[in-house]
């Protein structure tokens, strides 16, 4: 009799990578129909890294959700910490004595403030992190009201020049009507946003520190069996989260140049629906870092589709709701399908 | 021999429950001790003390000979301690490799490669079906068992904890493991091996412990405590003053009209199809070990698991019961094992407890006045005797005794013609006992049927006037008449075959 064993075997993809798989392709066929039906905007390359420079701030928290959601958390403060982090280095740069050393160091700071402060509680009280956050969320946005009420551009010129600095990269870019060429220009803050990913992808893959985060998402009870500190864990990544927020700030105020109390507002909640269109579940251990910029850039490209059409913005809205929905509901299907063995993106023989 | 582990006086209660009471156990080098016991006799919560789990009340735990005690798992588990439990503790999310070796490494980052080829060769030596790079979850249970095992073994553990490893393991697999207990054995290895198998325990073990209601029975020599004996002594003889009740007048035997019939009927929870047949005002019990099926039964009659097969018959008419509702409707009760997860709702009052049932049967949109609420409640408060300061106290706080009271109320607040009773007098006192067990005795005089399953021998003796002994999930035996003695069900269950 042949053995079977000698046959090569292809191994099963694993949860996280189906589902960022889906998004990947769900966020291409998304850019494809866009380029087809708005070829003079979304054909150039322009338009793809403006979506990254404009909204680095968004996919920078959306990384941080995601790692909050890989543990099986929720933070639902960021939005609101980010608004703040961006008023204090606004008033910090406008008093006189501010620099964008120290101001960076500031952004940091309350980032970590409130990551240590939220993660704490949530970890180590094991309080709710739903209701945790919620509070962190009010206390941040209170403050940002306190601080300043009205907006506060930014004049310090040290600022200013770091403000409009762009990376021009000269090999890539298009004709324009003139027949000259233009090249594509991106923001510090996309570049920023590249490294992170780099760093999280790595870390969430090859530090003990991101294993066990998807081992205490997965079940936090075997977690806690097999060894592992659960709670150190849930901490950490609150923290990380928290920080992310504190870098999100900086480079959301490196963008536009001001403090506004709306800066920033709700977008946590854009946060979590990228994680989840990105590949990550609600209900912890499954997800990947490199999901949430796909997971961010599908909601943002149907909004550009919609503008670039025309349509009422209301339904930007109403677009991204459907999409949320469609996609939680392919997600459930497909894991549901693949745990009943309906369906098999595998050739393993079988081993009995 | 050295006592690579020794507990004495240990404690152990939660809210309502006294889990662990002054129990004593101890390990040697290189041995296989069972920890035997009935559902709820204390087992894992005694396991769950040693890994650090749960913190112990009072007691002493000298490892080597020195004091200690652990806070957490990964104490336990950096000291030498490996522990399977029941529950297969691994992350379904996550692959082979990463579940053999997570939580053990102190290195800060993962060399994915060595612990690829250090889990295929642990795999391959253990002979385990799986793959390093697999995902858990498309493992089938006996394979993450095998798994659970694995990690537990490759520790280098000084102690072995085996809660009930094999339930969900074939023969050879057993085989598998024993050879391995043994291999580790002679490395000096102290092995505590629980599980509900009776042969299984005689086949590897040195010495077996028995613990009982959260109480310590004794620890004995394996080769000298018969099988029989180790029955007995898990079951429990008759507590003296439990004994004071006798039954009160036989209980009417004449066969009268079948409440309640069923051939072949079988459930997903894995019973195998069988036929059954109550009367009305009789009292009869499901008798056996845990695990033989005696509640799974109980369960396909009541529809709490899916029944698969079978033709039930109510006072004669044929009816298909596919839910717990119809069930209810057709004035059938259950009172479920475990009272914590299947019963009370703890922060609801005690009159909120007991109008339940009577509430689903009538319908949510018709709800009881509070005045007509209280008076149901006030009056089962009364005639059961249930202590509570009024009838909104929340029932957590009453005493599980009582609590078990409420949610008989609750039951016969519906009036059922048929009422099933698993393990209704687990966890409570004595006094408590005697009372539920009268009660059964004067709702059969009342023409109530009553199905009554408890781990307790003699409580079932007691009360009942028909006994059926299920081993291996089926019936292994039917014991009527005045003359059923402990004797001839523990033959029944450690033998097979009713006495000649």
């Amino acid at each position: 009799m042949e053995p079977i064993n000698t046959m090569k075997r292809r191994e099963a993809i694993s949860n996280s990578n189906l589902l960022l798989l889906i998004a990947a392709v769900i966020f291409v066929l998304m850019y494809g129909i866009a380029m087809l039906c708005y070829p003079r905007s979304f054909f150039q390359y322009q338009t793809f890294f403006d979506l990254f420079s404009l909204n680095a701030a968004l996919i920078i928290i959306t990384l941080g959700e995601t790692i909050v959601m890989i543990g099986g958390g929720i933070d639902i403060s960021i939005g609101a910490v980010t608004g703040l982090v961006t008023m204090c280095c606004a008033v910090y740069l406008e008093s006189g004595n501010g620099s964008v050393g120290g101001s960076i160091l500031l952004a940091l700071g309350i980032g970590i403030a409130f990551g240590i402060m939220q993660g704490f509680l949530i970890a180590y009280l094991e309080i709710q992190p739903f209701i945790i956050t919620l509070a962190g969320m009010f206390l941040a946005n209170g403050l940002l009201t306190t601080i300043h009420k009205d907006p506060l551009n930014v004049t310090m010129p040290h600022f200013v020049k770091l403000r409009d600095a762009v990376i021009v990269i000269p090999w890539l870019g298009t004709m324009n009507r003139l027949g000259n060429f233009i090249p594509v220009e991106i923001k510090p803050g996309a570049l920023v946003v590249v490294v992170l990913i780099i760093i999280l992808s790595v870390f969430l893959h090859w530090s003990r520190f991101g294993r066990n985060l998807y081992a205490v998402g997965g079940n936090s009870q075997s977690a806690l069996m097999l060894g592992i500190n659960v709670k150190r864990t849930k901490f950490f990544s609150f923290v990380l989260c928290g920080l992310l927020s504190g870098i999100a700030g900086f480079v959301f105020i490196m963008t536009t140049g001001a403090g506004n109390v709306g800066n920033a507002s709700g977008f946590e909640m854009k946060a979590i629906a990228g994680s989840i269109i990105g590949g990550t579940m609600l209900t912890g251990g499954v997800g990947n870092p490199i999901g949430s910029p796909i997971g961010a850039l599908t909601l943002l490209t149907i909004n550009e589709l919609i503008r670039a059409a025309g349509i009422n913005s209301n339904f930007q809205a109403i677009a991204s709701g459907l999409l949320l929905c469609l996609f939680i509901v392919l997600q459930n299907s497909v894991l549901w399908l693949r745990r009943t063995g309906g369906f098999k993106l595998k050739g393993i023989p079988n081993l009995h | 021999m050295q006592n690579v582990l020794e507990m004495s006086g240990i404690c152990k209660s939660f809210p309502g429950v006294r889990a662990l009471h002054n129990v004593s156990f101890s390990l040697r080098k290189g041995e296989v001790h069972a920890l035997m016991g009935e559902n709820g006799a204390g087992k894992s919560t005694l396991i769950k003390v040693i890994t650090g789990v749960y913190e112990k009340d009072t007691g002493q735990i000298l490892v080597e000979g020195k004091a200690l005690h652990f806070r957490s798992p990964q104490e336990a588990q950096n000291f030498g301690i490996g522990a399977v439990y029941q529950e297969i503790m691994l992350c379904p999310n996550l692959t082979v490799a990463e579940n053999l070796f997570i939580g053990r490494g102190q290195h800060a980052l993962v060399n994915w490669k060595r612990m690829k080829e250090q889990a295929a060769h642990l795999l391959h030596s253990l002979d385990i079906p799986a793959r390093p790079t697999q995902q858990l979850s498309s493992c089938s249970l006996a394979v993450q068992q095998m798994i659970a095992i694995a990690r537990a073994i490759d520790m280098n553990c000084r102690i072995l904890i085996l809660d009930e490893p094999t339930s969900s393991l074939d023969e050879e697999e057993v085989q598998k493991l024993f050879r391995l207990m043994r291999e580790l054995k002679a490395r000096g290895v102290g092995i505590i091996f629980v599980t509900h198998f009776l042969d299984q325990v005689y086949e590897i073990s040195d010495r077996i412990t028995v613990l009982r209601n959260g109480e310590f029975i004794g620890e004995y020599e394996a080769a000298s405590l018969p099988q029989f004996e180790l029955v007995s002594k898990m079951m429990g003889k008759a507590l003296d003053d439990v004994s004071q009740i006798k039954k009160e007048q036989p209980l009417s035997n004449q066969r009268g009209i079948p409440v309640y019939e069923a051939v072949g009927l079988s459930s997903t929870a894995g019973i195998k199809p069988f036929n059954f047949t109550i009367h009305k005002g009789e009292v009869n019990g499901f008798i056996g070990l845990l695990g033989s099926g005696r509640s799974e039964a109980a369960r396909a009659i009541y529809a709490a698991d899916k029944v698969i097969s079978g033709e039930v018959k109510v006072n004669g008419k044929k009816v298909k019961i596919r839910e717990p509702l119809h069930a209810m409707k057709l004035g059938i009760g259950y009172l479920p094992e475990d009272r914590k997860s299947d019963g009370i709702i703890a922060d609801l009052s005690v009159r909120e407890n007991i109008i339940l049932a009577l509430q689903v049967l009538k319908g949510f949109f018709k709800p009881f006045s509070r005045k007509q609420a209280e008076l149901f409640a006030e009056e089962y408060i009364k005639s059961l005797n249930i202590k509570t300061a009024s009838t909104s106290t929340p029932v957590k706080s009453l005493s599980g005794g009582n609590q078990q009271k409420v949610i008989i109320a609750r039951w016969l607040l519906t009036h059922p013609e048929y009422l099933i009773l698993d393990e209704p007098t687990r966890g409570i006192d004595v006094g408590t006992k005697v009372e539920i067990q009268k009660l059964v005795l004067k709702l059969a005089r009342e023409g109530v049927s009553i199905t009554f399953i408890s781990s307790e021998i003699e409580e079932m003796l007691r009360t009942c006037s028909r006994l059926i002994v299920m081993k291996d999930r089926e019936i292994a035996g039917e014991l009527s008449g005045e003359d059923v003695t402990e004797r001839d069900i523990m033959y029944v269950i450690a033998g097979g075959g009713t006495q000649p």
